[in-house]
């Protein structure tokens, strides 16, 4: 059986989910990394994405977070979203009302850099939506 | 002296008025225990922001800029003060308190020559503040539609706070709420939030992290991050403050109309007997006159 560490995933408004990991793939901002356990010492932001996490027991979950970033230690991976909907909760009206409001703000910024993080988040918006919801 | 029929009305209203109370006790109640879940379920997230961000704060301060955000801008001339209050009344003291707090800063800041300005977050704080300090008050937010506190609300506020801040509106950022310490004590409290006040980091682990992107890049996106966190922290608490200050209050209203409603009847059947008595009075002394 391969080592496992202990996996936490919290958003703002509650514990999704805390129990021991063998293997967690994130979509960290410079690309999916895959944890496992002893990974070394690493802080990451975390863009739009879908979070697989493979427990020690029981079935592989994937959960779709948006935006936030992850604490990982040897021996603990805690990964604060701004907010995480497991990916079977997940409804195409809610992506869209998210990005409208993307894209709402890509609109509204007003110096060059905010309006490019908004269309930088907009765009990981949408390749969450295609990856996620089959068409 | 009230007549009898007066008496009877009378207790009639006190105890359609004790139903009322009784009502919101028990709506307050259930609000508080949901209050109370949603407190306690956003207590982890914030506990590990915090230890994350005394990391990351001592990693960044052995070189390199801190955002401004977290250290403050080094000036201390202008005060925000964002008041959050409940929205509504009949919740016995809870709102006064905070007032009271925020008055008691402003009058103090006021004394030594600062500029202040206040952002209030709630219906109720707003009204108390405009009597004395309208001028003051830059900014508002009701929460009155909101039927569940979500995260996205308090992110509105801190955009907004950051904003004024990016915009150099103000330099130095206080947060008062109600801490909720149980369910019959909240104590107002004063926070700062920009600058933020970061905890040492916890001693032991101590590990050499590698940052990706970088050890500022992050520490920019996370610390507004956090201001939005205190802030959804304290209006939760506010919410469960509220909701038991509200129950309190309300079971002293429907105690006090129990004990209205006993005196009233006392004094009724006091006075039914003496209107008895004064009758057969008349009776007898009529019969002994003939």
């Amino acid at each position: 059986m391969a080592d496992s560490f202990k996996f936490e995933l919290v958003s703002p408004e509650r514990l999704l989910i805390s129990e021991d990991a063998e293997q967690v793939i994130l979509p960290g901002a410079e690309g999916e990394m895959t944890v496992l356990a002893k990974h070394a010492p690493v802080m990451t932001t975390i863009r739009p994405g879908v979070v697989t996490v493979k427990p020690t027991s029981g079935a592989e979950q994937r959960y779709a977070v948006f935006g936030g970033f992850a604490d990982i230690l040897p021996e603990t991976c805690t990964l604060l979203a701004e907010s995480a909907v497991p990916v079977g909760e997940l409804n195409r009206e809610d992506l869209q009302r998210r990005i409208e409001a993307a894209k709402r703000d890509a609109e509204a910024a007003e110096d060059a850099e905010a309006r490019s993080r908004a269309e930088l988040f907009l765009q990981q918006l949408t390749t969450l939506e295609n990856a996620i919801i089959p068409a | 002296m009230a007549s009898l029929k007066d008496l009877r009305n009378r207790i009639a209203s006190v105890k359609a008025t004790q139903k009322i109370t009784k009502a919101m006790q028990m709506v307050a109640a259930a609000k508080l225990r949901r209050a109370q879940e949603a407190a306690e379920a956003a207590r982890p997230y914030s506990e590990r922001m915090e230890s994350v961000l005394a990391n990351i704060a001592q990693a960044v301060s052995g070189g390199g800029e801190a955002p401004q955000l977290m250290v403050g801008n080094g000036k201390d001339d202008v005060h925000l003060l964002v008041v959050a209050t409940a929205d509504r009344g009949l919740c016995g003291g809870f709102n006064s308190q905070i007032a009271r707090l925020a008055r008691e800063h402003i009058r103090k800041l006021l004394a030594e020559g600062k500029t202040v300005k206040v952002f209030t977050v709630g219906r109720k704080g707003y009204d108390m503040l405009r009597r004395d300090y309208a001028k003051l008050i830059v900014e508002r937010v009701e929460l009155k539609e909101v039927k569940q506190l979500g995260f996205s609300n308090a992110d509105d506020i801190a955009k907004k706070i950051i904003a004024l801040f990016n915009d150099g509106q103000f330099d130095v950022c206080t947060l008062f709420y109600s801490r909720f310490k149980s369910v019959i004590s909240q104590v107002p409290t004063a926070q700062p939030l920009i600058p933020a006040a970061t905890g040492e980091a916890e001693g032991g682990d101590g590990a050499v992290y590698d940052y990706e992107p970088s050890a500022e890049e992050i520490l920019g996106d996370l610390v507004p991050r956090n201001i939005a966190v205190q802030i959804f922290k304290a209006l939760l608490e506010n919410a469960a403050g509220e909701m038991g200050a509200k129950m309190t209050a309300m079971d002293n209203a429907t105690r006090n109309a129990g004990e209205m409603i006993d005196k009233l009847t006392i004094t009724y059947n006091r006075q039914r007997q003496a209107q008895i008595t004064k009758e057969l009075i008349e009776i007898i002394s009529g019969a002994e006159a003939l």
